[in-house]
């Protein structure tokens, strides 16, 4: 069905089609674009480059992972997660018009202050790697929510271990 | 393993009657006060039902006095039913039957009405010397009646230990109510609490001006941490702190004139001072680690922080117009949160012990500290404005309760949150509204 829409070339269409698309695939990560299926901000994130799909909304793509996982009080970025931050910097190497906020988190224990200080620290790394890989300061916000976000409420490593991430998140998505 | 504590000190009388007292007083905000733990100086005081106390005025005096009494860990109550001599001034007071309950102290009083107001006496007998310790009286509307009553549970403790009542002054912290968080602010004893910030998004850190006035907090409602001033009175608000990156862990300085933040623009987390209205930052610490969490010293001099420089989080002292930052704690690895006390000498904090994270205080000058909770997992330690106690939130089966603790480890007190958890508290200055 997509493709059929792709055929048609209608700019407009396109982006409905790349906003449709991505809707299936997960919709945690990827639940602003679904909630702007109208024409405004489907049309900022779809149709670009002459025509082509923008690949940040193609749920095969690298891009479509927005979340960056970190060991144990640790904020470099493990080879594991190295394939994401690639990718987003070389789109953003790419697209010099479009922005992101990389927020830190933490688990749950200890003081907030200092979770917020070492999300902040992990939001920071990414953004580091991603200027090394081409993308510009400008075009990166590094913020933390410390402990105040988990995306796991439980106590156990695994529960600890999903709460230690950056969430990449682009500007009007 | 605190049962068989109070056992063995036949405290779990008194325990027992408070547990029947304190739901019959009890107002209807969230907040109730029970004691957890006993010092052994504790002063043993009849608060006896003021005349007239429940006609006229809004609410009851006495419960909220003995509240407050009990908050402050130095006095027990001594039980007033069954005791054959119900006075209402110091004359009806019949020592011997006072003696006999086990009271050194009887508080009496009454209330009047007059000319479309109330008048509140009361009087502060000593049993063994038969005679006034103090005494007042207040004319008053009737929706007065709490102010009074914390007036006077204020004389009674400055009577008795010499030290400045805390019972006028109000706390903060935040609740959460389902997917909402509310900025709450209430009396000490979680009296008359209310909402002065309502988000869905998170809401942390709230501090208070040095004159109670107003607040400064971290709220994620533009989809990052930024800091914010509000007035208390008009609820009007503005951004301090706004830099790209994350802005937190405000401080008042005592003046009340700067803010201490910690800002993200170097790329790391470093604390800087902005003016309380906003304006340009001025960088305090200078390192490539975490610097946070600062905090003033009385006189303003000092700022105490925390910062990861030499691997784990410890507290660090540095001048407040800069300077080469001197370590405070050496013991364990991860030391946090520090508030330091009104006379400026000692300072508490939160050390992480073998997964339990404990309130401890510490003196300047030395190395040597002491462990003021109970429990597992406490958060964000902060002074009475008398310096007396220490106001922190503890982590209870999942749910956090407000405990104030006395300085000397003597006695602890639980303010039990019936609705939602509490996180975040602080202790607000002294105000006599």
């Amino acid at each position: 069905m997509n493709w059929k829409q792709l055929a048609l070339g209608a700019a407009t269409v396109l982006a409905l089609a790349a906003c449709s698309s991505t809707k299936p695939m997960d919709p945690a990560a990827t639940a602003p674009v679904a909630s702007g299926s109208g024409a405004n901000s489907g049309a900022t994130a779809g149709a670009q480059q002459g025509g082509a799909v923008d690949p940040l909304n193609d749920p095969n793509s690298q891009l479509a992972k927005r979340n960056v996982y970190f060991d144990f009080d640790s904020s470099s970025v493990r080879s594991s997660e190295k394939p994401t931050v690639e990718a987003h910097a070389a789109y953003l190497a790419a697209h010099p018009d479009r922005k992101l906020q990389v927020q830190g988190n933490t688990d749950s224990r200890g003081s907030r202050e200092y979770n917020l200080a070492l999300g902040q620290r992990r939001a920071e790394s990414v953004k580091n790697a991603m200027q090394v890989l081409g993308a510009k300061d400008s075009q990166i916000e590094a913020i933390s929510y410390g402990k105040e976000k988990p995306k796991s409420n439980g106590s156990s490593d695994a529960d600890y271990a999903e709460n230690r991430r950056d969430d990449i998140v682009y500007q009007g998505q | 393993m605190q049962l068989a504590f109070f056992l063995k000190d036949r405290r779990w009388l008194w325990m027992a009657f408070l547990a029947v007292l304190l739901p019959l007083g009890a107002r209807a905000e969230d907040m109730t006060i029970e004691i957890v733990g006993g010092g052994s100086n504790q002063h043993a005081i009849a608060v006896v039902p003021f005349k007239s106390e429940t006609s006229g005025v809004n609410e009851a005096l006495t419960p909220t006095i003995k509240n407050d009494l009990s908050l402050s860990g130095v006095f027990r109550m001594v039980p007033t039913e069954g005791v054959a001599n119900v006075p209402f001034s110091a004359a009806d007071v019949k020592y011997p039957l006072w003696q006999a309950a086990g009271a050194q102290l009887v508080a009496v009083g009454s209330v009047v009405p007059t000319g479309g107001q109330f008048r509140i006496s009361f009087a502060l007998q000593d049993v063994a010397q038969k005679k006034t310790l103090t005494s007042g009286q207040f004319t008053v509307g009737a929706d007065r009646a709490r102010d009074v009553a914390h007036t006077i549970a204020n004389m009674i403790y400055e009577a008795i230990t010499g030290q400045k009542g805390i019972f006028n002054t109000r706390i903060v912290y935040v609740q959460k109510m389902g997917s909402e968080y509310h900025l709450q602010v209430a009396d000490v004893d979680g009296g008359r609490a209310r909402t002065v910030l309502r988000s869905k998004e998170p809401i942390i850190s709230p501090s208070w001006s040095p004159d109670g006035n107003k607040l400064a907090y971290v709220s994620f409602e533009t989809k990052k941490p930024v800091v914010w001033v509000q007035d208390l009175a008009t609820g009007q608000r503005r951004m301090v702190a706004n830099f790209k990156g994350s802005n937190s862990a405000p401080a008042w300085s005592p003046d009340g004139t700067h803010l201490a933040v910690t800002l993200t623009t170097s790329g790391n987390s470093q604390v800087y001072i902005v003016p309380a209205n906003g304006g340009s930052p001025r960088r305090l610490t200078h390192s490539s680690a975490i610097d946070t969490e600062p905090t003033w010293s009385p006189d303003g001099g000092s700022i105490l922080f925390v910062s990861d420089r030499a691997g784990g989080p410890q507290i660090y002292r540095i001048a407040a117009n800069g300077g080469e930052p001197q370590r405070l704690t050496y013991a364990g690895s991860y030391n946090v949160s520090p508030k330091v006390s009104p006379d400026g000498k000692s300072f508490t904090y939160i050390r992480r012990e073998g997964g339990r994270f404990r309130v401890m205080i510490q003196t300047f000058g030395n190395n040597d500290s002491r462990v003021l909770s109970d429990g597992s997992y406490n958060e964000r330690p902060s002074y009475a404005p008398n310096g007396q106690l220490v106001l922190y939130a503890s982590d209870q089966g999942g749910k956090s309760v407000l405990y104030a603790a006395t300085t000397d480890g003597g006695s602890r007190v639980k303010l039990a949150v019936i609705n939602g958890s509490v996180q975040d508290p602080a202790w607000g200055p002294s105000s006599n509204p």
